[in-house]
């Protein structure tokens, strides 16, 4: 991990220069199977068994290494689960974004803050609380998910979101979706944490992937429950917050240097 | 010995037509020039269904049922009824689906049945991989404007089929 | 007491059929353009991620809201022992039938997967307002409709006051819950306030009777039956009270908010830099559906009845105006996830969303309306909802 780290701090510069970094991701890949066999060990479920309560996935975004114009964990998202990046879509008003980059910037003092928004797997979630049909739901193991067979698409939970991390798919998506993300005009949907990788045991999520393929490291996704996990080091060692702490509904994602 | 197997798959698909068609049909059977019959076609995998035909035939519904909330709600991923799986054998050879033209698996029997199916409003009607000949697949296509980018520099084929693995 | 004499609608004429029909080609439209929103997705409406809940809703929360306000005079006939409001009670509680009808169409039909109502028959999330709503509008169907029948059944009669009491208590109910739709949303600056509840319940009152007071005069003038003064005076001065009440409930509501400085850019918003949203609070909900009807109705213009009638339209109007303000201005300002910063998206953070809504919308929104009056001009054919007459002499006897 350690020279992935020292790799981040190199800006490619050149075409050539950031086709070594790509190279080096791919070969960054092979290094990397060892912690990830790690995390798999630790979290991969057989296929019979029920997501557990013993595990919170969560994620830590560290604002200060996410990069200025990257939207890498972007379009890895939108790859993985099969929306339409906003740039391609017909209708951008109405094109769903399960992640988008966040520029902030303090009027004051001009300093900018990059970073993702998404839905924050709350424990405590409103648009759990308010769905009518029970459609909109938290896993045993923290994801907050909508079950699509019963979303009636009142999109009440987009009134009560306070990340606006869901959308309404607005037109019909005529079978361009992916065969492990179901989804369908006139339901909500948003971020899943990737759940179909994660109950394959994958231990990661496609915009972490992404994130730390492109050399910034900014995305660490983990079981938050388990004390020797990479997230929960991390977050003992990294001062976070949560957006809308007011809020006090106990995010799954942690956000530094905001 | 291909050609035995090919004998039992064609006995197969006619006493399996035969019956669809006595099951479809029932009682009395339409008349000449009504509703065309369902085409059942032979899956393309496996030797057998997750159950017997006949089961599947009334009960597929309800195994499906009872399997997607067991799949969405707690996250069990067991492949015996799983629609995944019914696609992954069932698509077609043509269409590569199983509800893309009227023949195909799901669509021929519930159009002839006048049961809507409701299911690929949201689920791929294709099975997984079906784009795995392409370089870039599902896992891998999230590199496409990496190497878009980089169209100048010239990526190798190594390199491509590097990034599919 | 006297006895009143009920009796049907005629609604043989050509000008009742004609009503009939113009109302019906809005409900036709209403429904072609449900067809075109179902086929096509919501990407043919203005709604959008950011306005998630736009024209179709305005229209529909106006209507519920009017429902439970319809109902008021039959309240004050039975559950006050009010004998003059006595026969203005079965069109009080058809009307209320009706328009509860036209909103919840509008709002099932706005729905993403309308198809799947049944899912929202069958499956209930009790933390959630909406499963609260859901029961709270059938019960409103199954009470007034007892209501309304121990009013038309002389075998039953001697349940109504207790008939009455009970839908009483449930539309109060039922409109605090369609508030707390709302009031029970933390995400949204000008939301999550019990403020609400009791808002829309005032606000029930007032559209409720404008409403009421419209379709009385327009049944009694189309159909020659007479309505004396005594009754309109009665009601024209309860309607002005409602409208102020309405008043100053926003009033407070407002000046709360004001006095919050994390609320000052949001109430900023709605009340000075809002575009469209401020003209339609100010113009539309505050001077046209307050300070004009109130002028009306408490100068002596209120003496005369168009007055009456255009102050109770107004009041219409400026409750639309209110729930577009209500519903689509708490959207239109970004959330406010990091106070202090500006943001910058590609999914509108941190700007102010605008909102054009479209034909379908509008008609689909209109439809409700005409579903709710067709309803209701096929009720007073068929059942005896109206007094044959209502001139002063008939009812001062009432009185005593």
């Amino acid at each position: 991990m350690s020279d992935m780290k020292s790799m981040s701090d190199k800006t490619p510069s050149s075409p050539e220069r950031r086709h070594f970094i790509n190279a080096a991701t791919v070969a960054a890949g092979v290094t990397l199977v060892p912690g990830v066999m790690l995390i798999e060990v630790a979290h991969g479920r057989p296929e019979d068994q029920a997501a557990s309560s013993a595990v919170r996935w969560g994620m830590l975004v560290d604002a200060t290494k996410c990069a200025t114009g990257c939207d890498e964990c972007v379009s890895a998202c939108s790859t993985e689960n099969g929306w339409t990046p906003v740039a391609e879509s017909q209708h951008k008003k109405q094109a769903p974004q399960w992640i988008r980059k966040l520029e902030l910037q303090d009027p004051l003092t001009q300093l900018e803050t990059n970073l993702p928004m998404m839905c924050q797997h709350c424990a405590e979630p409103p648009c759990v609380d308010v769905c009518p049909t029970g459609a909109s739901f938290k896993r045993a193991d923290g994801i907050v998910l909508v079950n699509r067979h019963t979303c009636i698409g009142c999109r009440y939970c987009m009134m009560a979101c306070p990340y606006k991390a869901r959308s309404l798919v607005h037109e019909p998506l005529n079978d361009t979706q992916k065969p492990d993300v179901p989804r369908g005009v006139g339901c909500v949907e948003a971020c899943t944490f990737c759940v179909q990788k994660v109950d394959r045991g994958d231990g990661t999520t496609a915009c972490v992937e992404a994130c730390t393929a492109a050399g910034h490291n900014a995305l660490v996704f983990g079981d938050m429950n388990d004390p020797e996990s990479e997230i929960s080091k991390r977050l003992r060692e990294l001062p976070t917050k949560q957006v809308r702490a007011d809020l006090n509904l106990n995010l799954g994602v942690r956000y530094h240097g905001i | 010995m291909a050609g035995k197997i090919k004998r039992l798959l064609a006995l197969g698909a006619v006493v399996l037509t035969t019956a669809a068609l006595a099951w479809a049909g029932s009682e009395d059977q339409p008349k000449a020039g009504g509703a065309p019959k369902p085409v059942i076609t032979k899956a393309t995998k496996g030797e057998h269904c997750v159950e017997p035909n006949d089961f599947m035939r009334r009960n597929h519904m309800k195994v499906l049922l009872h399997h997607r909330d067991e799949t969405v709600l707690e996250g069990i991923r067991t492949k015996k009824y799983s629609l995944k799986e019914c696609i992954n054998c069932h698509a077609s050879e043509k269409t590569g689906s199983v509800a893309a033209s009227k023949d195909d698996f799901c669509v021929s029997c519930h159009s002839y049945a006048a049961v809507k199916i409701d299911c690929f409003d949201c689920h791929s009607t294709k099975p997984q991989g079906s784009m795995a000949m392409h370089p870039l697949n599902a896992e891998t296509a999230h590199y496409a404007h990496k190497l878009a980018a980089q169209a100048n520099s010239k990526v190798s084929a190594e390199e491509m089929a590097g990034v599919a693995q | 007491m006297a006895s009143i004499t009920f009796r049907e609608v005629e609604g043989s004429s050509l000008k009742y059929w004609a009503l009939f029909g113009g109302i019906g080609l809005f409900v036709l439209f209403g429904f072609l353009s449900y067809l075109y929103m179902h086929h096509h997705g919501h990407v043919v409406t203005g709604m959008d991620n950011q306005i998630v809940w736009g024209l179709p809703h305005v229209f529909a929360v106006f209507l519920i809201v009017a429902a439970s306000g319809a109902l008021n005079v039959a309240s004050i006939a039975s559950v006050f022992n009010k004998p003059m409001y006595k026969p203005l009670a079965p069109l009080s509680a058809i009307l209320a039938l009706a328009l509860m009808l036209g909103g919840l169409l509008v709002l099932v039909l706005d729905l993403g997967r309308s198809d799947r109502l049944i899912v929202a028959m069958t499956h209930f999330n009790f933390k959630s307002m909406f499963t609260w709503n859901v029961f709270l509008y059938s019960g409103f169907f199954g009470l007034v409709g007892i209501y309304l029948w121990t009013m038309l059944d002389r075998n039953v009669k001697a349940y109504s006051k207790a008939a009455g009491t009970a839908a009483f208590i449930w539309r109060l109910t039922l409109t605090t819950g369609t508030g707390s739709l709302f009031g029970f949303l933390i995400a949204r600056e000008l939301y999550g306030t019990s403020m609400l509840a009791p808002m829309f319940i005032i606000m029930s009152f007032s559209y409720g009777l404008a409403i009421y007071l419209m379709v009385l005069v327009a049944a009694y003038a189309w159909t020659g039956r007479t309505l004396g003064d005594a009754v309109m005076m009665r009601l024209k001065s309860l309607l002005a009270v409602f409208v102020a009440a309405a008043l100053y409930f926003v009033v407070v509501y407002h000046m709360t908010n004001l006095y919050f400085t994390k609320m000052h850019s949001v109430e900023a918003f709605i009340l000075r830099d809002g575009g469209i949203l401020t003209t339609l609070f100010w113009v539309g909900q505050i001077v046209i559906g307050c300070v004009i009807p109130l002028v009306i109705l408490l100068s002596g213009l209120g003496k005369q009845r168009a007055w009456i009638m255009i102050a109770s339209a107004l009041i219409v109007l400026g409750g639309i105006a209110q729930m577009y303000v209500t519903i689509i201005g708490a959207q239109a300002y970004p959330l406010d996830m990091f106070p202090g910063m500006t943001v910058k998206s590609s999914f509108y953070d941190g700007v102010v969303h605008g909102y054009a809504p479209s034909m379908p919308e509008l008609f689909l929104g209109l439809g409700g309306v005409a579903i709710a009056l067709l309803v209701t001009t096929f009720a007073v054919k068929v059942l005896r909802l109206l007094p044959a007459s209502l001139d002063d002499a008939t009812v001062a006897k009432l009185e005593h």
